[in-house]
């Protein structure tokens, strides 16, 4: 018999009952609470007069719609602000733990998980959020599921589901300066598509993935279901291990070292067998800048917009020739000479220390460019912010001329008043580039945090590698 | 659950592929705390000329007249005809709703994302897979007033033309739907499984239980 995919590990390590054509019942380990696709569940809850099966098990944050200027006056949306107050209610009603939106811990879901210790390797988590994959970076199976699941959850801590296949995804060598995680991810999303992950659980391996921080690995994984993937995961190693160490919410004494040892199993055995596999070359990564509406359309920051004319699929071209209208942009313009209006730094995405450091690097004793309106610097988590405070890094991006904000999704889906106005044209280190997804009309174009920082002070996208 | 089994409806063709759930329905209307409500903003920023917002009323917004869902022949579709990839994007079940609470009952495309295929399923809505070559076919025979008949138990679609196409769906989910099910009750069926397994996991992993409480 071969041995097993880490995916395979997981799944098995969950099943509680399976069918004969494959449909399974799971156990849920950690299941992530946020106000915008929750309401309906935990209506759904009370109408059927049910209770949550595990309270312990779910853990509550708001993040969505939070304000990032000062909140000592609340939200002003009095949309915003019912949705993120009926969440503080289901909370207190049903007895589920929930970090307050001035509760110095609150954050993005997915930041605040692996940094409270809250999603820990060989768990199954989910949330009713698609950026969930995420959480897969500590070799832990994690993905985004709808309303009606986060309801199920709720009331069994189960899920219905049928396994994926599984896809290893390869990047062996040594990565570039200035390139980083976030230039791999969208170097795999161009080269496998947006759909290329359809079915699949994703594994990254290789070199440069064992070379990435947690930080990075998460930046990896959190893209995945952008490639069509519902989960990626990275295996365990010992920096996996070392982040976890102390964490709240992890392990401790005897525990962690029952648990520690347990985690270093988990990693795909060495004679699995992948459903399919795609090779990189980390070493031919340079920055990516994607061009249109759809994740997969990205080049390199020293290319050129691609001509529609040249491609042979009719729906393709269609869509390209669509997306340019949108983007206000032309067949064989440069990269580098795009000017922008905007700069966004933040989201679930790269709104970690490391991306700040990163960001902090490149602006140092520099100023935005005078064609920049606005430049957003969002932390991931009330302690993120507090770090990169201890650190300085607050006065580097004020001097430059930045707004260093409280933490929240913000304008990655522009949910709250952090938004692109119609015609305005963004770097930003969020994930989807989608019409609209920023604001309406607004032009996303998806970078790493050095590449944003850098297209802020030039005022246009330029090589950060000339930098470093 | 609503249950889905079989129906008879007008087909509006969506020509585009990649058609995300930022698209289905824009951020700015999930922050509704309801299920219900999302159909006349549905596909809003490529239906209207102007920026929808919550509460909006419809009636009176200037309409894009180019957009597939705007044009006269295409009112009261209950099955939308799309290209590769539909649903990609936010896990968002407001999609779903808003296309249950439009009319649409049936989604037809070569390829759907995962997280959206699955929330069709909670809804009675029934996304069809079918091959890229005759969903392209399907595109080419599309004229005002086309109709398809889509029957769940035998899972098949039948044109105008009498030509019966045959479609895949997994059994147990094609169960759930045919008969409105509720999932939690039928899980919670396995209650005495769920608990046995949290007490041999508990076991296993004693360091994932808070002060070995469940």
């Amino acid at each position: 018999m071969p041995g097993k995919t880490l995916y395979d590990k997981l799944w098995d390590d969950h099943v509680i009952s399976q069918e004969a054509d494959g449909t399974a019942l799971i156990y849920i380990d950690r299941h992530l609470v946020h106000e915008v696709t929750s309401p309906q569940a935990f209506d759904g809850l009370r109408l059927a007069g049910r209770k949550p099966w595990r309270p312990l098990r779910n853990l509550a944050v708001a993040d969505h719609n939070v304000p990032t200027l000062s909140r000592s006056q609340g939200i002003a949306d009095p949309v915003s602000r019912l949705q993120v107050e009926t969440l503080s209610k289901n909370c207190a009603e049903f007895g589920i733990t929930e970090f307050a939106m001035n509760d110095p811990r609150q954050g993005i879901v997915h930041v605040i998980g692996p940094e409270q210790g809250a999603t820990l390797p060989g768990m199954t988590v989910v949330c009713g959020d698609s950026h969930t994959s995420t959480h897969g970076a500590s070799g832990a199976l994690a993905f985004g599921i709808g309303t009606s699941e986060v309801e199920h959850v709720l009331a069994t801590q189960c899920l219905v589901q049928k396994k994926a296949k599984n896809m290893r995804v390869n990047i062996e060598g040594q990565m570039t300066p200035g390139v980083c995680a976030k230039d791999i991810i969208l170097a795999i999303i161009s080269t496998i598509g947006t759909a290329g992950g359809n079915g699949f659980t994703l594994e990254f391996t290789g070199s440069a993935i064992r070379a990435l921080s947690m930080e990075g690995r998460m930046t990896v994984c959190n893209m995945a279901i952008e490639a069509g993937a519902r989960a990626g995961l990275i295996a365990v190693d010992e920096t996996t291990i070392e982040y976890y160490r102390g964490r709240p919410f992890s392990p401790k004494g005897g525990d962690w070292l029952m648990a520690a040892r347990s985690w270093r199993d988990l990693h795909s055995d060495a004679d699995a067998v992948f459903d399919k596999t795609i090779e990189l070359d980390a070493s031919c990564i340079k920055p990516q800048v994607t061009w249109g509406t759809s994740p997969e359309w990205v080049v390199a920051v020293d290319g050129v917009i691609p001509d529609p004319a040249l491609e042979t699929d009719p729906v393709k071209r269609q869509s390209m020739v669509r997306a340019l209208v949108y983007m206000g942009l032309q067949p064989g313009q440069a990269i580098t000479s795009i000017a922008l209006d905007k700069v966004f730094i933040g989201s679930c995405t790269n709104s970690r220390i490391e991306d700040l450091r990163a960001a902090a690097a490149v602006v140092k004793g520099k100023k935005i460019a005078g064609n920049i309106k606005q430049a957003l610097v969002v932390p991931g988590s009330g302690l993120v912010k507090r770090q990169a405070e201890a650190e300085g890094l607050d006065g580097v991006f004020v001097a430059a001329g930045f707004e260093w904000r409280e933490p929240g999704c913000s304008m990655c889906l522009a949910m709250n008043a952090d938004r692109l106005e119609a015609g305005e044209r963004c770097a930003s280190t969020s994930n989807r580039n989608f019409e609209g997804r920023q604001g309406y009309g607004g032009r996303t174009h998806l970078v790493g945090p050095a590449m944003a920082a850098a297209a802020a002070i030039a005022g246009h996208f330029m090589d950060v590698r000339e930098l470093v | 659950m609503h249950a889905f089994t079989a129906l008879t409806g007008l087909v509006a063709p969506l020509d585009r592929a990649n058609v995300d759930t930022d698209a289905i329905i824009p951020k700015q209307f999930l922050k509704s705390i309801k299920r219900t409500g999302f159909g006349p903003y549905l596909f809003d920023e490529w239906r209207y000329l102007d920026r929808g917002e919550p509460d909006m009323a419809c009636s009176g917004r200037p309409v894009n007249p180019d957009f597939v869902l705007n044009q006269p022949h295409y009112q009261g579709a209950k099955i939308l005809l799309a290209r590769e990839n539909f649903g990609c994007g936010s896990s968002r079940e407001h999609a779903p709703w808003a296309l249950v609470d439009y009319g649409f009952r049936v989604i037809i495309a070569p390829s759907f994302a995962d997280i959206f295929y699955n929330n069709c399923f909670k809804n009675g809505l029934l996304p069809i897979v079918l091959d890229s070559v005759v969903v392209a076919a399907l595109f080419q025979e599309i004229v005002p007033g086309y109709r398809l008949t889509v029957a769940l138990a035998e899972q098949t679609i039948t044109t105008p033309g009498g030509l019966e196409i045959p479609f895949a769906v997994d059994e147990a989910r094609k169960h759930r739907l045919l008969h409105g099910l509720d999932d939690i009750a039928l899980t919670l069926q396995y209650a005495e499984k769920i608990k046995a397994y949290e007490l041999a996991r508990a076991k296993r992993a004693p360091w994932l239980f808070v002060n070995g409480q469940l």
